[in-house]
């Protein structure tokens, strides 16, 4: 299996939202804002790291 | 003094639920350190144990299926580590040994992601078991 560099993020950051939200919270309601503000920053740290590093290479 | 469960206590939140007193406290822990999940479906919380296996599982897999390594010998610190994460994964971690699963050198990105996947999937079910022991213990509700 070889997925492309950009699909390894959202699957890791989905499986590991997945389990913070349950492990760190005690209700459903906010176990799933926990896991969807976990996989939120995931992604969107690694958008944000990867135009940095574009823009540094540059 | 004991607190009843469900009841708010001084600082206004409610109380953890009251711990049964029997059976082996650690078996939580245990069973959720050998099969992700099995903790919390041994806790009575079947879909959290479910969804907490889904995922290990799956991360699991993912990098195995990505030719990611599984560390078996520690040559340096970082081999250290690397086998400790592994072994959070219990028996799918001794499991994928005996089968030889697993791309030994790393060759390719991907198969870097891979171990890296294997590696948190260990991490992550030790948060897990550790989670089945904090509801066991009503540490937690």
């Amino acid at each position: 299996m070889h997925p492309s560099h950009f699909l390894a993020v959202p699957l890791f950051a989905l499986f590991a939202s997945t389990v913070f939200g349950i492990t760190m919270r005690d209700t459903p309601r906010r176990m799933f804002r926990y896991g969807a503000y976990c996989f939120a920053l995931f992604v969107g740290s690694v958008v944000v790291f990867s135009w940095v590093m574009f823009l540094i290479a540059r | 003094m004991a607190t009843t469960p469900n009841k708010p206590n001084a600082a206004g939140k409610p109380a953890a639920a009251k711990p049964s007193s029997q059976g082996f406290v650690y078996l939580p822990l245990i069973a959720g350190w050998l099969v992700p999940g099995a903790g919390h479906f041994i806790v009575r919380k079947p879909i959290r144990g479910a969804l907490l296996a889904v995922s290990i599982i799956s991360m699991f897999a993912l990098g195995l299926a990505m030719q990611g390594k599984l560390y078996t010998s520690a040559q340096d610190i970082l081999d250290m580590l690397g086998v400790a994460g592994d072994l959070g994964s219990g028996l799918l971690y001794f499991l994928s040994r005996a089968a030889g699963w697993g791309g030994t050198p790393v060759q390719t990105t991907v198969a870097d992601y891979g171990t890296k996947f294997i590696v948190v999937a260990g991490l992550l079910n030790i948060i897990a078991a550790v989670d089945a022991h904090n509801l066991r213990t009503g540490r937690k509700s």
